[in-house]
């Protein structure tokens, strides 16, 4: 079981896809159950991996590992290489629960071509999964582009009234990033033969070369993976995909878009750009641009959210915000900054995904998201109006909730790069406080002005479960985080010392590297 | 190929006796003959591992030779499949559609062995005139007449332009076999010998006529929207992959010497195509004219390859991945292009031509498992893995990786975009527009099996393409890639 847990992991809720395959469109009932049944499995499954990796949380490098070197496609070096550290556990741990939740709550927001919804659900979760666990690239970039076919038919069947355009607007963006970034990995690819002679995808051999490679070259690197990368968190000006994605999507789509979807590209920031690049994130003029473009997304996102008139665009934007509080914190290059900042995007996974489904459940009732149309919602739904007001308060970093450990981590950790940084970021927090709390009073308090929201019921059973979770973790963060960061421990401190073994290299570092492929030829000129 | 040859007369013969309702025999015999046809290659692989020279010096049965006639072979077998009952709805089941399909095959297997250019030119004649007859096969239909005469008049002009070319190269090395013109072209001095260039450009004007690349590509669109479905489908990969095989006979295997002189020219066409192309897919209304234009950018793609081996030294990674890719590119290209011409060949009824774009729409209704699998072919065409297209675009970008052409790399994927962008204009309607009719869409047998046979090879090569990328090294003679060694050891 040790030894291949993270395959089982991987493939239950695409066995569960293929299961639903077989079950009747007209039996709608059966397919909620069984996608709900392999839903709650794969969480459950991969629970004991929480005690496997505890117990080794202090043990360098990457753990659970499965797989031999080429073993999938040997002539072009590519391997079925799965395996975790503590960033990739936490965020594997995050998207087995915010799944199941999403599944949960899509038994009654979804009534049209039901089975497909499951289907494509169940292997959008083995994508994302896949995305985290591969320590491979080829396979790495294969659930990379291969998660984004399900999430554009979530977004395009189920979604909105501008479901198609934002469908394609969310597929062509995204895959503008990824194939800039496949350029990248084939640099990387060929570059790590030309020193070693040996063609290869495996991500730890390319840790021990890509720092290797000459700044005037590494430098586009970087600049393909962050577009990739800067694509997905969404940072700054890259985000225009995000708001309409999300409004437009079905509830339980939001929940995983923000929960998990976004948090691949700070994944990638952290597995990928740091270490490959560490020559050039350190590099000062660098650091300040990814810096000061995620601090003009924190104030960015912020200021756009106060002034939204729909529910969803405004907690849309608020990622954007909040985002750039992880982005901040992993280009803060120390290792409080880099553990606040995945620390961040679990909590962010929490809350956000809990502040989709909120709105979500208002809008299976009354079909609007507009806060004008609502008013003194708490007198009629009381228990909606509570957890609501958690989840909006960890949403805003209050002490005591997860939101305040990470992003007061976060900021100490930019303090102590720089504490003008912090300074600029911590407005962020203030506005984060504004909207959402003006947002609350606006929705929540006061007396029943539409008469129409005077029958809402209150939440279901079924819906305060899909809840219990995201309170639970969201007070065990607040309350007693230690666990975590010492998960992160260990991850976070190797990235910080390879960035700082190669930070003094911005000049081209050692003789023995080949120059990477060149005789650029005079046809492309 | 003599086996072919039988079959196709045979047919012919059948098709006399049979009544109406009995024509399916024509297909099932086509249908035998070419399965006998891909026994007997396997048999000539066996006995020749090395491979052999026949015809008096003409003919190379070599591994590259074998590579393409399993790949039309392929071809031919899933169009015939895709061709039974849509030539019932068409009204036109004859017999010598069969016949020709056969003989046209023999043509490609010519051009692609052959290595003297007067047999390339009879296989290429035997080939494109085979052709000409069966995109005007639907003699009704004024669409169909009008393609098969525009492409007949374009294609005569430049087999006379590449003839024309080609009779020069005879006149400077004073023989047909590419080997002699290669020995009597490799003298540094002709690089700037004009008689050289002249020859040089009108043999590539027929060449890149012929895999249709821009500016010689007009004759695509009409020919393929004009064109029965089936054939549509099967000129896009048969008739081209044959063209690649006489394009990198012709300029690999004996123009070899003069490439710093061509492969400039191809880094031109290249981005032509594929600018010219993708722009031109963007606005496309019917389903046909839009996979004419997007054969035409794949062409692109597969060129900027080429690009990369030319400008690299045989033996290197750029020149091996860059040969390797073209070769993997016409395989992945062939079940995947062929996949989506079957589904829109079945969206053929008796009052539904099917081949606009709204008649794609709710098409998820209509036939599930077809819409379903035609997302795959759609995806794969765009090159999201892990469908099987993705790996003919990471051979591509890794030979121009390698081979340092950065700009143009870029430049490939940032069109490999435009491609995503009018592939979901189908996906979009066939998913998520409101069906008009309700009706379940009747699919016959032949082409379920047709789709299903692409289907599966357009997953399995996307999925555990191991076999495969083996199977090209073998044709390319690399038994293993130096890793590969590496590792055994």
């Amino acid at each position: 079981m040790q030894s291949h847990i993270l395959s089982i992991i991987l493939f239950t809720p695409l066995v569960g896809g293929l299961v639903l395959l077989f079950v009747p469109k007209e039996n709608k009932y059966a397919i909620r159950w069984i996608a709900n049944i392999f839903a709650l499995g794969g969480f459950l499954i991969s629970l004991p991996l929480v005690p496997m990796f505890w117990a080794q949380r202090f043990e360098p490098g990457f753990k659970f590992l499965e797989g031999t070197p080429n073993n999938w496609i040997p002539s072009i070096g590519a391997g079925y290489n799965l395996g975790i550290d503590g960033i990739s556990f936490l965020l594997i741990m995050l998207t087995t629960l915010l799944g199941w939740i999403s599944i949960l709550s899509s038994w009654t927001a979804i009534e049209i071509r039901v089975k497909e919804y499951y289907v494509w659900f169940l292997v959008l979760q083995t994508g994302m999964l896949g995305v985290f666990m591969a320590l491979d690239f080829f396979l790495f970039f294969v659930f990379w582009e291969a998660m984004l076919v399900p999430m554009y038919l979530l977004i395009g069947i189920w979604g909105g009234p501008r479901k198609l355009y934002a469908a394609i607007k969310f597929f062509l963006y995204t895959l503008f990033g990824s194939v800039l970034m496949l350029l990248g990995i084939l640099f990387l690819y060929f570059h790590h033969h030309t020193v070693t002679g040996v063609f290869t995808f495996s991500i730890p051999e390319l840790y021990k070369t890509a720092p290797l490679i000459p700044f005037h070259y590494a430098i586009w690197l970087f600049v393909a993976f962050f577009i990739g990368f800067a694509i997905k968190v969404p940072m700054f000006p890259f985000h225009t995909w995000l708001p309409d994605a999300h409004v437009e999507a079905p509830t339980a789509g939001s929940v995983i878009l923000a929960g998990v979807l976004l948090k691949m590209g700070t994944y990638g920031f952290v597995r990928f750009s740091l270490p490959f690049f560490p020559a050039v994130v350190s590099h000062p003029k660098v650091q300040s641009w990814m810096i000061g473009i995620s601090l003009v997304g924190i104030i960015y996102g912020a200021l756009v959210s106060l002034m939204q008139k729909d529910m969803k665009k405004l907690v849309a934007y608020s990622s954007v915000s909040h985002l750039g509080f992880c982005t901040l914190g992993i280009f803060a290059l120390n290792s409080m900054g880099l553990s606040g900042s995945v620390l961040q995007q679990i909590n962010h996974g929490i809350s956000t995904g809990a502040l989709f489904l909120i709105v979500g459940i208002l809008y299976e009732r009354r079909h609007t998201r507009e806060i004008a149309e609502y008013g003194g919602i708490s007198n009629v739904m009381p228990v909606y109006a509570t957890i609501t007001m958690i989840m909006f308060l960890s949403s805003m970093g209050l002490p005591l909730l997860n939101g305040f450990v990470g992003e007061f981590t976060i900021l100490q950790g930019a303090f102590t790069a720089n504490w003008r940084w912090a300074a600029w970021a911590a407005p962020g927090v203030v506005l984060a406080a504004a909207y959402l709390l003006w947002l609350y009073q606006r929705v929540f308090f006061g007396t029943v002005t539409n008469p129409k929201n005077e029958k809402l019921h209150d939440l279901t059973p079924r819906e305060i479960l899909t809840f219990v979770p995201l309170i639970i973790m969201a007070l065990w963060i607040g309350l007693y985080p230690k666990p975590f960061f010492q998960i992160l421990e260990q991850p976070v401190n190797q990235i910080v010392q390879t960035i700082h073994d190669n930070s003094n290299a911005n000049a081209p570092v050692n003789a023995q590297v080949a120059p990477a492929p060149s005789s650029r030829s005079k046809a492309s000129n | 190929m003599v086996e072919l040859t039988i079959f196709a007369l045979g047919i012919l013969l059948i098709d006399l006796m049979v009544p109406r309702e009995w024509k399916w025999i024509n297909a099932a015999g086509a249908f035998v003959g070419v399965l006998f046809a891909a026994f007997c290659v396997w048999r000539i692989q066996s006995a020749l591992p090395r491979g052999a020279v026949g015809f008096y010096n003409s003919l190379l049965v070599d591994r590259f030779a074998i590579y393409f006639w399993y790949l039309f072979l392929a071809g031919a077998a899933i169009a015939i499949l895709m061709s039974v009952r849509y030539l019932d709805v068409e009204d036109e089941h004859h017999g010598e559609y069969y016949s020709l399909l056969l003989l046209s095959v023999v043509g490609m297997m010519c051009m692609a062995a052959g290595i003297d250019i007067v047999l390339i030119f009879i296989g290429l004649e035997l080939m494109a005139i085979s052709t000409y007859v069966l995109v005007g096969f639907l003699r009704r239909d004024r669409r169909s007449n009008e393609a098969a005469l525009k492409y007949m008049l374009l294609g005569a002009f430049s087999s006379g332009i590449f003839a024309y070319g080609l009779s020069l190269f005879y006149g400077l090395s004073g023989g047909t076999n590419l080997r002699d013109i290669a020995r009597a072209v490799s003298a540094p001095q002709n690089l700037h010998n004009p008689v050289v260039v002249i020859a040089l450009l009108t043999t590539m004007t027929g060449l890149l006529f012929k895999i249709a690349a821009v500016p010689f590509h007009q004759w695509a669109p009409d020919a393929y929207e004009g064109a029965p479905t089936s054939i549509t489908g099967f000129m896009s990969v048969a008739v081209k992959a044959a063209a690649w095989a006489m394009l990198l006979r012709i300029l690999v295997f004996g123009l070899w010497p003069l490439r710093s002189v061509y492969t400039p020219v191809i880094v031109v066409v290249a981005i032509a195509t594929m600018t010219g192309a993708n722009f031109a897919a963007l606005t496309q209304t019917n389903t046909k004219r839009l996979l004419a234009y997007s054969s035409i950018a794949h062409v692109g793609y597969m060129l900027l390859a080429f690009v990369a081996m030319g400008t690299s030294q045989p033996g290197s990674p750029g020149f091996s991945d860059g040969f390797k890719g073209i070769l993997i590119y016409l395989l992945v290209y062939t079940f995947m292009n062929l996949g989506a011409f079957a589904v829109i060949t079945s969206l053929r009824q008796r009052n539904v031509i099917g081949d606009e774009i709204d008649d794609m729409a709710g098409l998820y209704r209509r036939a599930p498992v077809e819409a379903a699998l035609m997302l795959l072919f759609l995806l794969s065409l765009a090159g999201i893995p892990p469908a099987a297209g993705f790996l003919g675009k990471y051979y591509i970008f890794l030979s121009l990786i390698e081979s340092g052409h950065y700009g143009l790399a870029s430049l490939g994927v940032l069109y490999s975009l435009f491609g995503l962008y009018y592939y979901l204009k189908i996906a979009n309607a066939m998913l998520m527009r409101a069906p008009m009719e309700t009706e379940r869409l009747p699919v016959s047998l032949g082409m379920r099996c047709a789709v299903g046979v692409t289907a599966l090879a357009t997953i399995v090569i996307g999925v555990y393409p191991e076999p495969f990328i083996r199977g090209v090294n073998w044709s390319l003679g690399i038994v293993q890639s130096p890793h590969v060694a590496a590792m055994v050891k």
